[in-house]
């Protein structure tokens, strides 16, 4: 095929255009200086202030156990729905289904945050004796919006599956149930890890759902980092977000490998 | 299988809506909670003031104008930027496709606080940018880059760039190289090739990533709340200080239902092209 240099230059041009703001954050979070952009010379002081941050560690406490806890809900339920997606036809009410599946991933965070802010206020009112907002409502805020993901994974990952293995199960008696759990799960294991990743980085970034959800005493890292940076930019937030992304690196590395661990598998 | 997601999707995705709906139709109070129950001693006490407030005060009407506009704005550019870069790895060795591939998207799952923080720190005066400006001798004093329209709408090009490129590559993958060279055979110059075959063909992924990019961006809060200045006035934004600041229920629950409806169309629109494309 022929070359189109100038494609290339776009492809590369797009590239760095994503990237050189992020490579900036993460240079200047060495800065010794506490000018964020006059270059004084290597430190690592404002990682070590950042440690010392007890409102942030705690912060990043209350956003890990809201990630892992809503991830594994997510899991749980965008699992069923992503199987009764591809595997269950044309059922009745299969087309509000699947938009009420989807639409929490594209609908605008303000209005999800709102409409879940106002059933947990109706739902309180109701039934007082539910404890109060927290990291319960958060939770199922956030599984609420990353289920969808799950979901779009599991059924592309089971609309990309032969179901001979399940057919064979079940005409040598397997009821349906053991097939799921004996045939089916173990197959897709690789696409619900990556799901289970994707589903607690999404949590993990999360501003808007969680500033209506949460009560007066859990506060996430991304509220805790937006009350700081509408002051400005600072070193220290430089560092969180060097480190941020350096997590969000690695947990991506983990959901690739998963993936390609299961693409290989079904050859 | 199906119960658990079913009961799911309807008390944490449709029944909020039904209670927004309500909501909006009530009056504000004092109290907890702060707006009027719809029924009081049998009679139904529903208003339409916040609706009317929502249509009629040109603030709010405004804001909805901007929003769509804005948003319409950073879709065209982002595909205008979007496409050659899907085109280009569509292209790449097929060896090389999935890295490119996770390059574009990588910056996507990093948070979008972050990414907008980065921005910041390039545009403000006194940032990268201007530092890098001035220090050549180009401008005299700082430029104003942060804090206006402008960067709101580079601030969405940025954050929604991957959602752009994802259906596009998609499209412009699974397209057949023969019907190119056949026109190219022809006599068809690569300009007139692109624009009589290959555009023509991809139009389900544009139409989809432009979707994918307007919706959200339409009520976005982070971008205009942290690039915008006190003119770029958008919805997200509004209903943020309606909620928070203003603490007006009944009001943004009025807004929230005029933004659903709004966004209505494009997502069923949505949901037909995705459905479509799966099939």
């Amino acid at each position: 095929m022929k070359r189109i240099p100038w494609l290339t230059v776009a492809l590369g041009a797009g590239i760095a255009f994503l990237y050189l703001p992020l490579a900036a954050v993460i240079v200047y979070s060495f800065n010794a200086s506490r000018l964020v952009t006059v270059w004084t010379g290597f430190s690592t002081v404002w990682y070590s202030e950042l440690m010392g941050d007890r409102q942030i560690m705690a912060a990043a406490a209350t956003s890990l156990t809201v990630g892992v806890l809503s991830a594994t809900l997510a899991v749980i339920v965008g699992t069923a729905a992503g199987y009764a997606l591809s595997r269950f036809g044309a059922f009745r009410g299969r087309w509000l289904f699947s938009t009420a599946v989807v639409a929490p991933m594209v609908v605008p965070e303000v209005i999800t945050g709102l409409s879940l802010l106002l059933l947990f206020v109706a739902a309180q009112e109701m039934l007082p004796f539910l404890p109060g907002r927290g990291i319960a409502t958060i939770v199922l805020a956030h599984a609420s919006f990353t289920m969808a993901t799950v979901a779009l994974i599991i059924q592309a990952r089971l609309a990309g599956m032969e179901r001979d293995v399940e057919e064979a199960a079940s005409d040598l008696g397997a009821r349906p149930f053991t097939v799921f759990t004996r045939i089916t799960l173990p197959m897709i294991a690789p696409a619900l890890g990556a799901g289970w990743l994707l589903a607690f980085v999404l949590s993990l970034d999360d501003l808007v759902i969680a500033s209506f959800v949460a009560g007066p005493q859990s506060t996430t890292l991304p509220m805790v980092v937006y009350s700081s940076i509408r002051l400005g930019v600072s070193p220290k937030i430089n560092a969180l977000a060097a480190l941020l992304v350096a997590a969000t690196a690695v947990l991506l590395g983990l959901a690739a490998l998963a993936a390609r661990r299961g693409a290989s598998l079904q050859r | 299988m199906l119960g658990a997601p079913w009961a799911w999707s309807a008390v944490l995705f449709l029944l909020p809506l039904a209670i927004v709906l309500k909501i909006s139709f009530a009056r504000t109070q004092i109290g907890v909670p702060p707006y009027t129950p719809l029924f009081e001693g049998g009679a139904l006490r529903a208003t339409l003031d916040n609706y009317r407030d929502v249509l009629t005060d040109s603030f709010y009407f405004g804001a909805y104008l901007s929003s769509l506009k804005i948003a319409a704005v950073a879709t065209v550019v982002a595909l205008l930027v979007g496409y050659p870069m899907a085109y280009a790895i569509a292209r790449a060795p097929e060896y090389r496709r999935g890295l490119l591939l996770l390059l574009v998207v990588l910056p996507f799952w990093t948070s979008l606080l972050i990414r907008i923080y980065a921005w910041m720190g390039l545009l403000r005066p006194g940032g990268v940018i201007n530092s890098l400006l001035e220090s050549l001798g180009l401008i005299d004093e700082p430029l104003r880059l942060i804090n206006t329209t402008g960067a709101v709408c580079l601030g969405m090009v940025y954050a929604y760039l991957p959602f752009m490129v994802l259906p596009l590559y998609a499209r412009l993958e699974r397209m057949d190289p023969s019907l190119r060279e056949a026109a190219g055979d022809l006599g068809a110059r690569p300009w007139r090739v692109f624009l009589s075959v290959t555009l023509p063909l991809s139009m389900p992924g544009v139409v989809a990533g432009a979707l994918l990019v307007f919706i959200p961006c339409v009520g976005e809060f982070v971008i205009p709340d942290l690039l915008g200045g006190p003119d770029t006035v958008m919805i997200g934004k509004v209903l943020w200080s309606e909620f928070f600041s203003s603490r007006d229920w009944p009001l943004s629950a009025a807004l929230t239902v005029t933004m659903v409806a709004v966004l209505v169309i494009p997502i069923l629109l949505l949901q037909r092209v995705l459905h479509r494309e799966a099939s």
